[in-house]
């Protein structure tokens, strides 16, 4: 526990090294970007589903996303990162893992404290679906770690994983209805509406509507919930989070011996 | 620091009295070294499909068993490449055995490398606590040593610097203070008895002599150095090509030592003479360093063997070619590699080693060696012709150089290591101050 919080702390401190506004940058980096994005989304492309809320939405989306896209793409890369200190030390070392993305998870609660203010001033109606946040959030954790561990283990062997990554997200970026809403894809009927139900199975999509619709727009987001009859459609994207778990620990840790040599 | 008294230090003949708190039992180690140049997906992918491993297998362990008892002070000796420092991370546990297994009882601290994940960025003081975390320790736990910690590293002004504006020595200090005050109690050290300088390294040297007396702190010790093994160890082990070569009393160890390095130094004399040798029968006139076209041979070997007491006369040949006259000189000079300097020399014109036959022929000569204490000593011989008219001084034709020249060691228990000259043949005798003031007297009356 004293190393991972030792860890965190040095990789937030490092973060803002040496610039002047310091740790306030961690606050002030996204309202900017969300301003710049309110503007440019909600008011000029006009891609939304003409529910007043629907800027809050797209926030909500695009931060928990980068959260994503932050613990895999800084995990991938933190044992070798870290490696001289594996090198020298014997302490567990899915800890410099969950360091990255214990990292992210703090940007990712800077960031919903600035969505929150926003939906606050969009008049969002919060309900007692709140409830279900812990859940869809520990959710979203577990199969960004997850897939951080399984890519931060292939990295170590093989560095073309990084590359990987990269296009790769980008693809389930889009493949993701965060950047345009689910709704406006299933009205069009036809072959779209069942490719957007096929995107719902993504469990980072899935958990990504749930948290939208959860927090701040029960009635327009679509989530697996409403849109599947069959229980099993519904379990889908939680068997899913479970099996690339289960896969990545293992993988994990049967490799995670090595790391030092291999290195 | 324990309190604990001096007389209960673990000995070379009551350790095994105590538990055992590291036991190393069969533990085999090999590497994967990539035979090809390029470790990405793509690589792996043409080995696949032809069929190949990509790899070849580094065995560096073999079979090394050895149990450390709490208390002791354990040196491990071994040549560069010879295993000792995967055994160390193998006992740190951050290499695994690939077959075999170590057990640790107690908390390990490892100092292998300096400054284990120091972070440039943040000051002494962050660095010291990430540094005692990673070695394990809480926050509360390093609060209680860093005083100790600081002290020792005698940084005190220095702590809420940034660790990038520390020279690399007062880098270095500081980890090593961390590693040896950390209240760990199994401690691993590699290599570290240069670090600092003299006063630093006389301060680790007092406490590595205090540590030693206390039985509850037990120290692994990797180095070359023969000597920091003979001063702090219990028991020591010399490991030799991955394999335990010899382990127990600390004397033994190190004669096997030095040992093995003069046989691996005549091995590596021997193949260059013979390459030589071969390179002149195929024509071409190459002669070893030294040497010349006058006399293409000249060479000094041991008879005797390469570790003697100094009761024993060492024995040794010179063999040479000379073809131009039968009035020439040999000069040996005797070279203490330990401490620096000619110690002895026959002279240039020594009548004693006047020779008298030319062409190729060996004299064999024996040296004593009582004066000495314990060190290592190279013998050089030079052929030398007189210069007509002048009785001072000899012409040099030739120097046996390299592998030449012969080595050999001086190992005796009732010796010293520092000093070149025993105590038994020479010692500083007390006067009264009588005998002083006439020796004073005697002076006054000299200058006068």
């Amino acid at each position: 526990m004293t190393v991972l919080r030792g860890l965190v702390k040095t990789d937030f401190k490092m973060r803002y090294q040496g610039s002047f506004l310091g740790v306030a940058w961690s606050v002030l980096k996204p309202v900017l970007l969300f301003v710049v994005m309110y503007i440019v989304f909600a008011k000029f492309l006009r891609l939304t589903d003409r529910t007043p809320t629907y800027p809050v939405v797209l926030l909500l989306g695009i931060c928990s996303w980068q959260f994503v896209s932050e613990t895999i793409g800084i995990g991938l890369r933190s044992i070798v990162d870290r490696g001289d200190l594996l090198r020298k030390v014997h302490f567990p070392n899915y800890i410099v893992v969950v360091s990255a993305s214990i990292g992210s998870l703090i940007s990712l609660g800077i960031n919903y404290a600035v969505v929150f203010v926003f939906a606050l001033f969009q008049h969002v109606e919060f309900t007692w679906r709140v409830l279900w946040l812990p859940l869809n959030l520990l959710e979203l954790y577990i199969i960004s770690l997850s897939l951080a561990l399984l890519f931060a283990t292939c990295y170590v062997y093989f560095r073309d994983i990084a590359h990987i990554w990269e296009v790769f997200s980008q693809i389930i970026f889009y493949a993701m209805p965060i950047m345009y809403p689910l709704s406006y894809v299933i009205d069009k009927g036809g072959v779209y509406a069942s490719l957007a139900k096929l995107e719902l199975l993504n469990p980072i999509a899935q958990t990504i509507q749930d948290i939208r619709h959860n927090l701040i727009a029960p009635a327009t987001q679509p989530t697996v919930w409403n849109t599947f009859d069959s229980w099993w459609e519904k379990a889908m994207p939680f068997a899913l989070v479970l099996c690339v778990a289960c896969l990545s620990v293992y993988v994990f840790r049967r490799n995670s011996k090595r790391f030092a040599e291999v290195m | 620091m324990s309190d604990a008294m001096p007389g209960d230090a673990v000995t070379i003949d009551n350790y095994e009295e105590q538990p055992v708190v590291l036991d190393v039992d069969h533990v085999d180690k090999w590497f994967k070294l990539p035979t090809e140049q390029s470790t990405g997906l793509k690589q792996a992918f043409i080995n696949w499909t032809k069929g190949i491993k990509g790899y070849k297998r580094q065995h560096v362990l073999r079979d090394v068993s050895f149990q450390v008892h709490r208390g002791e002070f354990f040196g491990i000796v071994g040549r560069n490449g010879g295993g000792k420092s995967t055994l160390l991370k193998i006992i740190s546990q951050i290499y695994y055995p690939n077959r075999g297994s170590v057990h640790v009882e107690g908390k390990l601290v490892p100092f292998i490398e300096l400054g284990v994940g120091f972070n440039p960025e943040l000051t002494g003081r962050e660095n010291v606590y990430l540094n005692g975390a990673l070695l394990g320790f809480t926050h509360d736990e390093v609060d209680a040593m860093y005083d100790d910690i600081v002290e020792f590293a005698e940084l005190e002004e220095f702590m809420d610097q940034k660790l990038k504006n520390y020279s690399s020595g007062m880098q270095v200090r500081l980890a090593f203070s961390v590693a040896i005050k950390a209240q760990g109690d199994i401690l691993v050290l590699d290599e570290v008895l240069a670090v600092g300088d003299e006063a630093f390294q006389r301060k680790c040297d007092d406490y590595f002599t205090s540590i030693r007396q206390d039985p509850t702190k037990t120290v692994i010790l990797v180095t070359h150095d023969m000597g920091a093994i003979k001063r702090y160890c219990t028991r020591a082990m010399f490991i030799q090509n991955g394999e335990v070569a010899a382990i127990g009393d600390k004397e033994t160890v190190a004669e096997r030592y030095t040992l093995a390095n003069l046989d691996i130094m005549r091995e590596e004399e021997a193949r260059k003479a013979e390459r030589l040798q071969q390179e002149r029968s195929e024509g071409k006139a190459v002669y070893p360093n030294g040497l010349n076209a006058r006399c293409p041979v000249l060479r000094t070997y041991a008879i005797s063997p390469l570790v003697l007491t100094s009761d024993e006369k060492f024995c040794f040949a010179v063999e040479y070619e000379f073809n131009e006259s039968d009035d020439f000189y040999l000069a040996i000079a005797l070279h203490d590699i330990r401490r620096g300097g000619i110690t002895f020399d026959t002279g240039a014109h020594n009548e004693r080693f006047h020779m008298t036959e030319q062409g190729h022929h060996t004299v064999y000569f024996e040296m004593p060696l009582d004066l000495f204490n314990n060190g290592e000593f190279r013998l050089f011989t030079s052929l030398r012709t007189p210069i007509p008219g002048n009785t001072d001084t000899t012409d040099m034709v030739a120097v046996a150089l390299d592998d030449n020249a012969c080595t050999f060691a001086i190992r005796d228990p009732r010796n010293m290591d520092y000093a070149l000259i025993n105590t038994r043949v020479m010692q500083i005798e007390p006067i009264t101050e009588e005998e002083a003031l006439a020796v004073a007297a005697q002076t006054a009356a000299n200058e006068a």
